[in-house]
């Protein structure tokens, strides 16, 4: 079962509430569901089917067009080290290499304790700090192979949890929208009915 | 839908549009897409993703022409792009060749060359249009992309991702029209391809509908696959009788077997859709199991005979029966057949005597209805108030669901639904009314009373479609709620559905209780008390089809003699007297009516199995062997001799109006209906009020013996409410004892959240247990007792 928790549940109704159609949340209750996991699960996917009143099919369709929402199991850490020119000729393949040896997966797999999915990346976008790498989408820019050595080690370590969260975690904040601010259906189920932010006030 | 044909609108109407293409002027609506306009006038222009029954979306760029704008000429999409007034439009150009070429080459370009060993060549739009608007040639020269070969998506329903072309015809039938979108483009971008989520599959009751508009053979469907190639069919257009909507068909055949049905776009009934049943049980006409010869029982075995040896067999059975009592024969049957089947056997009837004759079965209505002021689907599905008092459309009648979601989805007509259990239309329903069974004709009396619904009421033309919803209580209940609905809202309309193929045929022909003698039921109780001698069974099958087996299995056993005229053996003719084999459908010409009493043609397409008849054939043989001949020569003779006889079928004296879109009957002038309010006991808190219902696929016999249906059936069991599993203190797919009035029987109990609470729903007719010793026809409503099995 990894449908949404409870927990989850209640911040889905809530995101949901903040649009004025149910299903235009579909995209950060996806966020929500694979931060629950770490990655997507079918059974989620049928939740959120539900509570945004679409067919697993339809919840389907719209994550599968997104490369960073993922259907298998993967690691913690999500390595992502760029191949593109600028990192290429500052030693990038080298770096993949050595993280292969380091972590005993090829590109593309994950360890066995699931700690961590080394990937291949196309450019980051930080052509001046090559080579770069990501964990979880975050920076770590001019990597030489001790540098990657001492990540990976305190990953494993713990020593960098703050800095990076497990996949899936976009946000260590997560904003909150009082009920009374949210533009969402008054009754999420009516989507004729005026926003609640409204209040029975006429539209502008 | 109410297209006007714009050609027919005079030149100042503001909604006209005049274009010109290819220089010729055209009339167009106001709102239309050029390639609709188009469409009018004899150039074609080509096309993948459009279809004039759903929106537009401007998928596969193939219908590319030029418009003339202030910046000069330009290339458009022509499903996307409106009429204006004095638009130029040019479909032939050699810009537009162009275009359309680099598309369709594009479009080849990912396409596998398997033509030869695709079931769509030879009527693919792809191949079609490759030859006309292609460039002929390929500049592509890579690999082409590869995906597993046809996976299964549906117990019918294949799909060979290759061949997609991605025009969103099937993924857009499924969510707009049908209501299912339970396929849809994924991992879109490079590698977009249709397909389900994950080991859910694609189990529309409308699926066939997307492989008949699949313009490649990406889509398959698992009764046609490979059984013949399209230069070797032969086809006719005719009209389905598997339920009463009548939707339009073209049957196809090759070798003399049937091999497919295809749906006819005809704007009153079925806009080309068809469901899953109506499509694929043709296999059950080619079915081994079919009766090629007569049987007559000898000793205590059915044994082949010939026809000249059954028919004597029959007549003096009748002729015995007859000598004592003209009431000791009854019919039940008819409405399998055709108009003039059943009017062949009403003519017979006549002749004898015999007034105890019923074509339905204890599970319609009062053939009243009729009488009353009545809709079309097309008045219903422009209505502004549409009241449901019927059954699930979407399970029983599922062309007409289509139909009337449309009118709520995309029209104005707004739904109220008065049911005892949530039903296909439930979601798209304005106001639901829910009701215990017994109970609905206060409900109607209530909810029709506040401000708001007199108010909705007074909107505009209000239609009841009014049906049998429940098998479990009595009709009575219906007829008492539509009464209060007449109360509310004297103009009101009526859509009568009831669900039996040509029943309204049969019933305006004469197969119905003559001369205040009773219906199915009294004929099976009369039966039973030993006062019928000879039972006729034109095409029944009352074991199946009576809601009290019971009383069936009694009956049974008390006539003498039973007839059974039909195409297989089933439950109810396996210890009869003697069998006369009859013709199917697909092997036999006539009229059929649908349940707004549109009468169209069925069409013969293939040779009658063995030496199997059509009933009229049989009837009119019988009346030679009784010595009352009914003078029947030939079927255009019984033609006109309905239509002389029977003023329903005036309209359709002329044979070529009941092609096509058909004809009305005519109308009689309608009466009003007034019922005493009275209302079923109520329930013991302890107990469930059953509701018991059809759906789709269910031990019908057209149905379990096609083969591609067979499997889709599913067992019995009991549903109720969430809440009400909890109270009972049983898991879901348990057995338990489900006792009503003595009798009890055991059965797998399942949760649903469309049963309301306190009632408990049982679909009728599945494999596995039978139901319907629960079911006492006598009683109003029943209420059942769940109990754990200890």
């Amino acid at each position: 079962m990894s449908r949404l928790n409870e927990t989850n549940t209640k911040s889905a109704r809530e995101i949901i509430a903040k649009y004025p159609r149910p299903k235009s949340a579909l995209i950060p209750l996806l966020h929500l569901s694979q931060e629950q996991n770490g990655y997507i699960t079918r059974e989620a996917m049928q939740h959120l089917g539900e509570l945004v009143g679409v067919t697993s099919a339809e919840v389907y369709g719209t994550a599968t067009f997104y490369e960073m929402f993922k259907f298998e199991p993967i690691g913690k850490y999500l390595i992502n080290i760029c191949r593109t020119m600028s990192c290429a000729l500052m030693g990038a393949n080298e770096l993949m290499h050595h993280a292969e040896k380091k972590l005993g997966v090829n590109a593309g797999g994950t360890t066995p304790d699931g700690m961590f999915t080394l990937a291949h990346a196309e450019c980051q976008a930080a052509c001046t700090e090559a080579p770069t790498l990501q964990v979880n989408y975050r920076y770590r820019l001019r990597v030489t192979p001790t540098d990657l050595d001492n990540l990976i080690d305190n990953l494993r370590d713990g020593k960098l949890k703050d800095e990076f969260p497990p996949h899936g975690v976009l946000s260590k904040v997560r904003q909150i929208i009082p009920a009374d601010r949210a533009v969402g259906a008054k009754d999420p189920e009516d989507v004729n009915e005026s926003p609640a932010w409204l209040d029975g006030k006429a539209a502008l | 839908m109410t297209i006007v044909d714009p050609t027919k609108e005079s030149a100042v109407d503001p909604s006209v549009v005049n274009i010109t293409i290819n220089n010729k002027p055209v009339v167009a609506r106001k709102g239309e897409f050029i390639i609709a306009a188009a469409d009018r006038t004899d150039d074609f222009i080509p096309r993948f993703c459009y279809h004039p029954r759903m929106s537009s979306v401007g998928m596969c760029r193939q219908c590319l022409v030029e418009v003339e704008t202030p910046r000069g000429p330009m290339i458009v999409v022509s499903c996307m792009t409106p009429v204006v007034e004095g638009q130029i439009v040019r479909t032939t150009t050699d810009s537009v060749k162009k275009a359309q070429e680099g598309v369709l080459e594009l479009l080849l370009a990912n396409h596998p060359l398997d033509c030869p060993v695709c079931d769509k060549g030879g009527e693919c739009p792809l191949q079609d249009q490759a030859f006309s608007h292609g460039p002929g040639e390929s500049r592509f020269v890579e690999e082409k992309r590869h995906y597993e070969k046809p996976i299964a998506i549906s117990d019918i329903v294949y799909l060979d991702r290759e061949r997609c072309i991605l025009c969103d015809q099937c993924t857009r039938f499924a969510d707009e029209v049908a209501g299912d979108a339970l396929i849809t483009f994924t991992s879109r971008g490079n590698d977009t391809q249709v397909l389900t989520f994950p080991d859910e599959p694609f189990s529309s009751y409308f699926s066939g509908n997307t492989v008949q508009i699949c313009p490649v053979g990406a889509l398959t469907a698992k009764p046609y696959r490979f059984k013949a190639r399209p230069w070797d069919l032969e086809q006719t257009e005719s009209t389905c009788t598997s339920c009463s909507v009548g939707c339009r068909t073209v049957v196809q055949s090759s070798r003399d077997e049937l091999v497919r049905y295809q749906g006819v776009d005809i704007d009153p009934v079925n806009w080309g859709w068809l469901c899953d049943r109506g499509r694929y049980n043709f296999e059950s006409v080619n079915s081994p199991d079919r009766l090629t010869t007569p049987l007559v029982k000898t000793g205590t075995e059915l044994a082949a005979t010939s026809w000249s040896v059954a028919l004597e067999t029959t007549a003096r059975m009748i002729r015995l029966a007859l000598a004592g009592n003209a009431n000791s024969v009854a019919i039940l049957g008819g409405a399998r057949g055709t108009n003039e089947d059943a009017f062949a056997w009403a003519m017979l009837a006549d002749k004898l005597g015999i007034d105890q004759r019923d074509s339905q079965l204890g599970d319609g209505l009062s053939p009243e209805v009729f009488n009353l002021a009545q809709a079309t689907i097309d008045e219903t599905c422009t209505a502004s108030t549409i009241i449901l008092l019927a059954p699930d459309l979407k399970e029983e009648l599922p062309v007409l669901y289509l139909r009337v979601r449309d009118a709520a989805q995309k029209r104005k007509s707004r739904i109220i639904e008065v049911s005892a259990r949530d039903s296909g239309l439930t979601p798209h329903a304005w106001r639901t009314v829910g009701f215990e069974p017994g109970h609905q004709a206060q409900a109607v009396r209530e909810a029709l009373s506040t401000p708001e619904m007199k108010e909705q009421l007074a909107r505009g033309q209000v239609v009841v479609v009014v049906g049998r919803p429940n098998l479990a209580e009595n009709e009575m209940f219906t007829l008492q709620a539509l009464a209060e609905v007449f109360v509310a809202e004297p103009s009101v309309k009526v859509l009568p559905v009831l669900r039996r193929g040509n029943v309204r045929g049969a019933i305006a022909a004469g197969l119905t209780p003559q001369n205040n003698s009773g219906d199915a039921i009294d004929i099976l109780n009369a039966a039973a008390a030993g006062k019928i001698d000879c039972l006729i069974l034109l095409g029944a099958d009352p074991m199946a089809d009576v809601p009290d087996s019971g009383l069936v299995q009694r009956a049974f056993t008390q006539v003498k003699n039973l007839i059974s005229i039909d195409t297989m053996i089933n439950d109810s003719n396996r210890n009869a007297d003697v069998i006369l084999p009859a013709a199917a459908y697909g092997e036999k010409n006539g009229t059929t009516t649908n349940l707004e009493g549109r009468i169209s043609n069925v069409a013969q397409k293939i040779t009658p199995r063995g030496t199997s008849r059509p009933d009229w054939m049989i009837a009119t043989e019988l009346s030679i062997s009784l010595g009352v001949d009914i003078g029947v020569s030939s079927l255009e003779d019984l033609n006109s001799k309905l239509v002389g006889a029977v003023a329903a079928f005036a309209p359709s004296i002329d044979a070529k109006s009941t092609h096509g879109d058909g004809v009305l009957m005519a109308r009689e002038t309608p009466v009003t209906i007034s019922g005493n309010l009275s209302r079923a006991i109520d329930r013991n808190a302890y107990n469930l009020r059953l509701v018991v219902s059809r759906t789709m696929y269910d031990s019908a016999g057209s149905t379990v013996s096609s083969p591609s249906l067979a499997g889709i059936v599913t067992d019995a069991a009991i549903f109720v409410n969430p809440l009400d599993l909890g109270r009972i203190g049983v898991a879901e797919g348990t057995n338990v004892r489900v006792g009503a009035e003595g009798t009890n029987i055991v059965i797998v109990i399942k949760s649903h959240n469309g049963v309301h609470r306190g009632t408990a729903w049982l679909p009728f007719n599945h494999t596995g247990v039978d139901i319907r010793p629960l079911l006492n026809i006598s009683s109003d409503v029943v209420d059942v007792r769940i109990e754990p099995i200890k």
